[in-house]
């Protein structure tokens, strides 16, 4: 059995699941795009990724994780534009937490972004935070929304569970 | 997060506290790093024992700092790495870029 397919019989066998949920716990968030909630996204994510049962290590990359999915949303995806909003949406269940950051920008295409690890990248300012989603988090997956808009999606599993 | 400068052997060493991320943080370091080198103190040694948290602007920020500092023929270095910032330097292959250290009178001498 493949490992998703492995992870798709869990999920249908979580215990004390309500009839019809795919996960235990899910908890969802809305707001302008300012930076100045990049703190309180923190302090939200610090708590769930504790509930979820990580320990303060693997909190920490997570939570990096998701503040720069977060100032990457604000800043490249709404270019700061107060009235566009962010969505960040947890979703726990005994294996696994899955975090999804939503926009209502126009995307980006993954593949044209410049290696920060090339030499000639080194030095350069800016280019890291995607290449620290893909370092710390199991699985991230970029796309497109069908109503418009630009979503990821990053998946950390817990320890027990590889 | 706060920056502390002091002088030892004629060179500037920042104490920084907090974190060096997206936003205030950040724009502290490079105002106070170009501060610094507008001054005539371009040999700098960031301690960053007390740092918690940095993220990829943070890292940014270090990164336009050492450049702007080797511009202007000084050398910006970096002392007392976190576990979780050594590591960040050492996914982005940026330990092969700073001189780090753990003992700050052998910083303060790397500088002669």
């Amino acid at each position: 059995m493949s490992d998703s397919e492995q992870r798709e019989t869990d999920r249908q066998e979580l215990p004390g699941k309500p009839a019809g949920k795919e996960f235990q716990k899910e908890f969802e968030m809305s707001f302008g795009s300012n930076i100045e909630f990049l703190d309180l996204v923190q302090e939200i994510s610090e708590s769930i990724t504790r509930m979820a049962g990580f320990d303060d290590e693997a909190s920490h990359w997570i939570c990096l994780s998701v503040r720069e999915s977060v100032a990457n949303a604000i800043q490249h995806g709404n270019q700061q534009d107060e009235g566009k909003k962010v969505g960040v949406r947890f979703r726990i269940d005994r294996r696994r937490l899955l975090i999804t950051v939503s926009d209502q920008g126009c995307g980006f295409d993954e593949s044209s972004l410049p290696d920060p690890l090339d030499s000639g990248n080194l030095l350069k300012p800016s280019g890291r935070g995607v290449f620290f989603v893909h370092t710390f988090m199991d699985d991230v997956t970029y796309h497109n929304l069908p109503q418009g808009g630009f979503e990821v999606t990053m998946e950390k599993r817990l320890k027990h569970t590889t | 997060m706060s920056i502390d400068t002091r002088n030892v052997h004629g060179v500037t060493i920042l104490d920084i506290q907090g974190r060096i991320t997206i936003g205030e943080e950040s724009a502290l370091i490079r105002n106070t790093i170009r501060g610094l080198v507008k001054s005539g103190q371009k040999n700098l040694l960031m301690n960053l024992a007390d740092v918690r948290t940095v993220d990829s602007t943070g890292i940014g920020e270090l990164v336009s700092s050492y450049s702007h500092v080797a511009d202007q023929g000084g050398a910006l270095k970096l002392l007392h790495l976190t576990k979780r910032t050594r590591e960040l330097l050492a996914i982005t292959k940026l330990l092969t870029v700073f001189d780090t250290f753990e003992d700050e009178s052998q910083a303060v001498a790397s500088f002669a």
